[in-house]
């Protein structure tokens, strides 16, 4: 008889809570670090080094413009690319100098965000099975529902930085852009004011628009995921079916709250830090991204309780789909990750290929870009790619293990060169701080995985999954 | 090789007594030819003790061949051949090779899997069929064991497949 409930004991606990202080050490090591290595030059350099990109940047721009030999759009081209590289450069930072300090506010924003979807992620794949009313997940599907518990601590925090920091880390919420005829006044992000601000409204005040949506996403969501919750919860104890057609009505409207919420929150959180690029793959984008790092956690967690001795109806067949979960939608963030890239490369027009220059020219992020792919779609794609390895549990956690860290980069990737420029940098803050959410994460997780069963004890489809076989 | 095999044929009608029956009659000792069902049964060809199928290497192969092919074809076109300036990229731009890349790989990968797997099962429009029993196209599984491979248990075939389960045993013979 193995055990009805996890028992998240004092061991677990303190490993948890050691990783969240080892994070917190090497999040402050890294402090120190910058403070003694280059602080003063940091400063002094500053000005001189974006000067210095810029010069790159434009470079590049070019060279793409060089290289197409489109004679009459190369001047044209030219002077574009060099008006937002020259306003991104000067003024995303607020004028101020980008130091640790900085940093810390854009880990600070990338982490609300990673770990905001993977909260997501666990009531997005709880609802998608009710949906498609499939059976096989009934035996794991507490584990996204306690992922999701993370929900109401994301939005605090997100909210909370977003008060605090706006300035730090988007540059549309600087007042003197929307000021006509003033020094910094920038036509294009003024035009989108109304999507910030208010619509109809004045740019340059506090932004209601934003805010209103970010916290009415995050209502939303918290509302639906307690409603789910809460009816799964009520079916351990009183049974029938009536609980599974609830739930199934509730997954069908959050399915199509999210399908909208989970696009416009990726142009809020993560594509608007570049105020004047934007792409109509982004929503998709970064959902992709969340999405395969939901599943990898979901898939870890299950094989650790796994090899625990918890989840005893668990059988390999059902990490095998799981597996191929991972493996498959790692191939869908490739393909919309490279679909938006081929489409900028193709057009190579000025204010889209941008975005890639401050990437792939730059001495700081142009490696990570590689890392980025290899650890996202190599990876994954060579190592999960037979059906042995899908059944073996120590292929699955190095994939896993891999596609969360992989997809954390990619956050990085996609935040960094817009709040920092080339003054961005990766190092023991970013580890640190990364370690310390995921250890609150987990925390939480697994909290939310004491208290109930572990496996619903009278969801109509317990035996359909119990003898799941492929 | 004789001119004709002679078989035993369990008969049964449910999937789950098949189950079992396949691992009572292979217990007993007895080598079984075939089993016939109209759909798909999970589990039985581990019940049968089939080995993994090699399908997947195949296709892997078909697929790194299809991926050699595009490339080489497309750096010989556009680097060698007929060298074009398109969108002001070089020669040889690798991102725009990714899309007929692909498609050529998984384009390959299939086309090489199925046509592998009607090799591999001689499956062709002008093959005979022999069916054992007419009913495994309707509602009936049939286990077909060859008495040629079992003259050991040739006497108690008939008792093990009852006991199995088996709604009726049959003999057939099959011309080579």
């Amino acid at each position: 008889m193995t055990k009805e409930k996890f028992d998240f004991h004092a061991g677990i606990r303190t490993k948890v809570l050691i990783v969240g202080f080892v994070g917190l050490l090497l999040f402050a090591l890294g402090g120190v670090l910058s403070g003694r290595g280059g602080h003063g030059d940091d400063h002094g350099d500053a000005t001189h080094t974006e000067q210095g990109h810029d010069a790159d940047a434009g470079h590049g721009a070019e060279n793409a413009g060089h290289d197409s030999d489109a004679d009459a759009g190369h001047g044209e081209g030219h002077g574009g690319a060099l008006e937002v590289e020259f306003s991104g450069g000067e003024d995303t930072g607020g004028g101020h100098e980008k130091g640790w300090w900085d940093r810390v506010i854009t880990d600070l924003w990338i982490n609300n965000v990673y770990f905001t979807g993977l909260a997501l992620i666990g009531i997005f794949f709880f609802a998608i099975q009710y949906a498609a009313q499939a059976g096989w997940s009934t035996t794991v599907l507490r584990i996204p529902l306690s992922m999701a518990h993370w929900i109401p601590f994301a939005g605090i925090l997100m909210f909370g930085t977003f008060l605090a920091f706006n300035h730090n880390i988007f540059h549309w919420t600087h007042a003197d852009l929307y000021e006509v005829g003033g020094a910094h006044f920038d036509s294009i992000i003024d035009g989108k004011k109304g999507y910030f601000f208010m619509p109809g409204g004045e740019g340059g005040g506090f932004p209601v628009f934003y805010v209103v949506r970010m916290v009415v996403f995050f209502a939303l969501w918290y509302w639906l995921f307690k409603k789910m919750r809460d009816l799964a919860y009520a079916e351990d104890e009183l049974g029938g079916t009536g609980y599974w057609y609830k739930i199934r009505s509730y997954s069908a409207i959050f399915l199509g709250i999210f399908a909208v919420t989970s696009s416009v929150s990726a142009w809020d959180w993560i594509m608007s830090i570049d105020t004047h690029w934007f792409s109509t793959m982004f929503g998709w984008y970064v959902f992709a991204s969340w999405w395969v790092s939901g599943l990898a956690v979901i898939t870890l967690i299950v094989v650790l309780l796994k090899e625990a001795g918890y989840l005893s109806q668990v059988t390999i067949d059902h990490l095998h789909d799981l597996g191929k979960f991972v493996f498959a939608f790692s191939i869908f963030w490739t393909y919309i990750w490279f679909s938006q890239f081929l489409l900028i490369y193709y057009a190579n027009i000025p204010e889209e290929s941008v975005y890639f220059i401050e990437r792939l020219k730059s001495d700081h992020y142009s490696p990570y870009f590689f890392v980025n792919l290899i650890m996202n779609f190599f990876f994954p794609f060579l190592c999960l790619m037979t059906r042995d390895a899908k059944r073996l549990l120590v292929f699955l956690k190095i994939a896993c293990i891999v596609v969360i860290a992989g997809h954390w980069l990619d956050f990085y990737l996609m935040a960094t060169p817009g709040t920092l420029g080339e003054s961005g940098g990766f190092g023991l803050t970013e580890i640190g701080m990364y370690m310390f959410f995921g250890a609150a994460f987990i925390y939480v997780t697994l909290n939310a995985l004491s208290k109930q069963a572990l496996v619903a004890k009278n969801h109509p489809m317990l035996e359909e999954a119990k003898h799941h076989h492929i | 090789m004789s001119d004709s095999r002679s078989f035993v044929l369990g008969v049964y009608d449910d999937e789950d007594v098949l189950l079992k029956a396949v691992r009572t009659v292979r217990e007993a000792g007895v080598k079984i030819d075939e089993v016939y069902s109209p759909f798909p049964v999970h589990g039985l060809d581990e019940e049968l003790g089939y080995k993994k199928s090699r399908l997947p290497i195949a296709a892997f192969m078909f697929g790194a061949l299809g991926t050699s092919l595009a490339l080489t074809m497309q750096f010989w076109m556009l680097g060698v051949d007929w060298p074009m300036i398109i969108g002001g990229k070089n020669f040889t731009p690798m991102p725009d090779f990714v899309p007929v890349t692909f498609e050529l790989t998984v384009l390959l990968a299939a086309f090489g899997m199925v046509f592998t797997f009607f090799v591999s099962t001689d499956l062709k429009p002008w093959k005979d069929p022999k069916m054992l029993d007419l009913r495994i196209t309707d509602d009936k599984h049939v286990m077909a064991i060859d008495l040629g491979q079992n003259k050991a248990v040739a006497d108690s075939l008939s008792t093990i497949l009852k006991d199995s389960g088996a709604i009726e045993v049959n003999d057939k013979e099959v011309e080579d």
